[in-house]
């Protein structure tokens, strides 16, 4: 497969803005996980920052520095994933639905509201015409963005393309998914699988991507995917995981690390530890929801996370899941995230150079 | 990669009838589906509306479900296994499904909204669980047994038929062997207030490509085809209703919610898609128009069409004049529609046309016409954030 991340961009609950390597990630203590918002004022215009609401800022804040590390002025298509979609702005304006008896309403949040709204103001911003798409498939948004991006690229090897996933957490999106008994508190989200009693804590993250089919200067290639809807056994899953190592050529023992996409909750995890058991006893085992918390598009943050460090070989501190060191460089890397045990899905990445 | 796509199977239920034959019926008798609200309490009640006319109540019993699911899921469902019922393929074939919609649960959700605000005791939190889009698709998907690939779309009103273009091409890339794709959209007052805040809901029933038009009425419904690959259809010995000769999907790049004034974007993607199908504009023998009523749209649109075609214009309609902007339904309903129109070798009125748009060279069609040779259609769906999608049909 000839695609290759020439550009990342992400705004996470860690640090690593700029795509700097960062060795000590930052925990949480009430299970609720929010993005550190840089200071966008000095790549994007002020007034433009103003009227976003933040699923808008972060998704174009990531967008604009995947842009800028590819060297891209302007993309060929701009694919969007978002599980939730503008929850605040869809709050915003049922709230005032309600508050004024469906009489006198401002129409800028239902505006905002749409989906699409993301990649649409990435377009507006860049007056890029091209291809636009907006996938909302719950935990396989993201996912479904990739593989549209991929199959672009198949059908015009020469284009560029800009692809992330991005989902905000409202104060009443948080109170919703809490009362679901989804989320559970957490005095420490780093350490939230070294903890005995733990359940899932909520997350939120912007990650976009720059791919094309030349491998100069890359961050990583991206060399299979595949995702799996309501998976009926690990087998499946392991069926699918051998289907895309032999496409790839690569071997399961040459997997030097795995991201796991569990989640705390033992509901949720427990084909991910079946399929986890059948990897090489070779391969390195890391988590990262610890990092970023869960959402739909938490796989994106995961792609983002595992690109800085195939390109720039660090490894931060919380997310292995022993304390082995690892022999080799990293060249390899899987990602197997899954989402309230419905939507799993497999990612394998090689280093470039 | 696979060369072409075929078109097997359709469902569709809106304002105009649940099934193919109504839908014919009713653009044949010029009967539309347009009236005034009744499916929920609003102080917007005097607005006209394209519902189906059916509750949720009704609409489970005739699917025989319990009463707990969210409309567009039971439109959803209803038009999916319409398509699917005469679908007689072996198991062995990678099917996915693929489904637009704008407000997913909404419905529901705005309830529960409703009941949070106002600490009602008797909220129950599990209601939101079906709020997002992807959970519509998911009930359609397990409701048909569908497991390969599960997407949805939302890009506002284009929804529907960029998910028929992105199945399209999982079929083309040889990623699944069948997929039915299109959409759905229930009314909900999420959406009726959010166009009355917007100031395009007409007061009376809309009149897309006239000159006193006034805005566009919302509708509500679901469109699905079935489409195959060509190794489906030769094994199977399945006919083709016709094929999916091109597409394309571009961004107005202009504004959130208005479209530019020369129609940027819509002028590129039926440029795009014809270029895709290989066909001259001349080839084109009717247009789907998005036509909602609303004076920005189909100045835009009509301009856009008018610079692309030239002086050759093909007979063009606005089916929304029947059943109202369904939205993210819309695109799958009216692709049916152009099936149907190649099929049929029909094209349908627009209603209420009166007088020709200043800025116009042409007049939409007016009169229900059959026994025409119909070997191309082109339908158009824009939407919000400069979303602009045209997809061409044409004959085996």
């Amino acid at each position: 497969m000839k695609a290759y991340i020439k550009g990342i961009g992400s705004i996470s609950p860690q640090p690593g803005f700029g795509n700097e390597p960062f060795h000590a990630p930052v925990t949480y203590s009430e299970g609720v996980l929010r993005c550190i918002e840089p200071d966008y004022s000095t790549w994007i215009d002020q007034r433009a920052i103003r009227r976003m609401s933040k699923i808008i800022r972060i998704g174009v804040a990531a967008a604009t520095l995947a842009l800028k590390e590819a060297g891209i002025e302007k993309p060929d298509a701009i694919i969007t994933g978002t599980g939730f979609g503008c929850v605040e702005d869809t709050g915003t304006f049922l709230d005032k639905l309600i508050e004024n008896n469906e009489e006198a309403l401002n129409p800028t949040p239902f505006i905002q509201s749409t989906h699409n709204t993301i990649g649409s103001q990435i377009a507006l911003l860049l007056q890029c015409v091209g291809y636009n798409q907006t996938y909302s498939q719950r935990g396989l948004s993201f996912e479904c963005a990739l593989q549209d991006a991929l199959m672009m690229l198949v059908e015009n090897p020469e284009n560029n393309i800009l692809f992330g996933g991005v989902d905000e957490i409202s104060d009443v999106s948080a109170d919703f998914l809490k009362k679901l008994d989804l989320f559970s508190d957490c005095a420490d989200s780093l350490g939230l699988f070294s903890q005995k009693q733990h359940g899932m804590i909520h997350g939120e993250g912007s990650a976009f991507f720059v791919i094309n089919s030349s491998p100069s200067n890359a961050w990583a290639q991206i060399a299979g995917m595949a995702s799996i809807y309501k998976p009926q056994s690990a087998s499946e899953i392991v069926q699918q995981l051998n289907d895309l190592l032999n496409k790839a050529s690569v071997s399961v023992e040459d997997v030097n690390l795995v991201f796991l996409g569990k989640c705390g909750d033992d509901r949720y995890d427990y084909l991910i530890h079946e399929v986890s058991n059948s990897l090489s006893h070779r391969t390195r085992k890391a988590v990262f929801k610890n990092l970023c918390g869960e959402y739909s598009n938490a796989s994106s943050f995961a792609l983002w996370l595992a690109a800085m460090m195939l390109k720039k070989g660090f490894v931060p501190d919380g997310i292995l899941t022993e304390e082995k060191n690892i022999a080799k460089p990293i060249k390899v890397i899987l990602i197997y995230n899954q989402y309230l045990n419905q939507h799993h899905s497999l990612l394998l990445l090689k280093a470039c150079g | 990669m696979e060369s072409k796509v075929n078109v097997i199977g359709m469902g569709v239920i809106s304002a105009i009838g649940n099934s193919v034959d109504q839908s014919i019926t009713s653009f044949e008798s010029h009967t539309s589906g347009i009236s005034p609200l009744t499916l929920f309490d609003t102080v917007h009640r005097y607005l006209p509306v394209g519902e189906v006319r059916y509750s949720n109540a009704q609409l489970s019993d005739m699917l025989g479900m319990e009463k707990k699911f969210n409309r567009s899921t039971l439109l959803g469902i209803y038009a999916a296994r319409q398509a699917w019922r005469e679908l007689n393929i072996s198991k062995k074939w990678r099917t996915g499904i693929v489904s637009g919609t704008t407000v997913g649960g909404m419905d529901i959700t705005e309830d529960l909204f409703r009941k949070y605000k106002t600490q009602d005791p008797t909220i129950d939190y599990h209601d939101i669980r079906d709020h997002e889009c992807g959970s519509v698709t998911e009930r359609i998907a397990d409701d048909l047994g569908i497991r390969n690939t599960v997407a949805t779309i939302n890009t506002a009103c284009s929804s529907s038929v960029n998910s028929i273009i992105y199945a399209s091409r999982l079929i083309k890339h040889g990623l699944l062997d069948v997929a039915i794709a299109g959409g759905v959209d229930a009314l909900t007052k999420f959406t009726l207030n959010g166009f009355n805040s917007l100031m395009i809901l007409d007061k009376q029933p809309c009149r897309p490509f006239d000159e006193t038009r006034n805005g566009l009425n919302l509708g509500e419904g679901a469109g699905f085809l079935i489409l195959v690959s060509e190794k489906v259809l030769k094994e199977e010995s399945l006919n083709p209703l016709c094929q999916i000769a091109g597409y394309a999907n571009t961004n107005d790049a202009f504004h959130q919610t208005a479209s530019s004034p020369d129609g940027r974007g819509s002028y590129l993607s039926m440029e795009q898609a014809l270029k895709i199908s290989r066909l001259a504009t001349s080839e084109i023998d009717y247009i789907n128009l998005h036509g909602t009523g609303t004076r920005n749209n189909d100045s835009s649109e009509g301009i856009a069409v008018q610079r692309l075609f030239k002086d050759t214009i093909p007979p063009s309609s606005s089916t929304k004049s029947f059943t109202g902007h369904t939205l993210g339904a819309s695109g799958g309903m009216e692709a049916v529609f152009s099936v149907l129109s190649i099929m049929q070798g029909c094209v349908f009125p627009n209603l209420r046309f009166t007088s020709r748009m200043t800025e116009l060279k042409f007049d939409p069609v007016v009169e229900f016409k059959r026994g025409l040779n119909i070997n191309h259609v082109m339908s158009n769906s824009f939407g919000f954030g400069g979303s602009c999608s045209s997809i061409i049909f044409s004959k085996t």
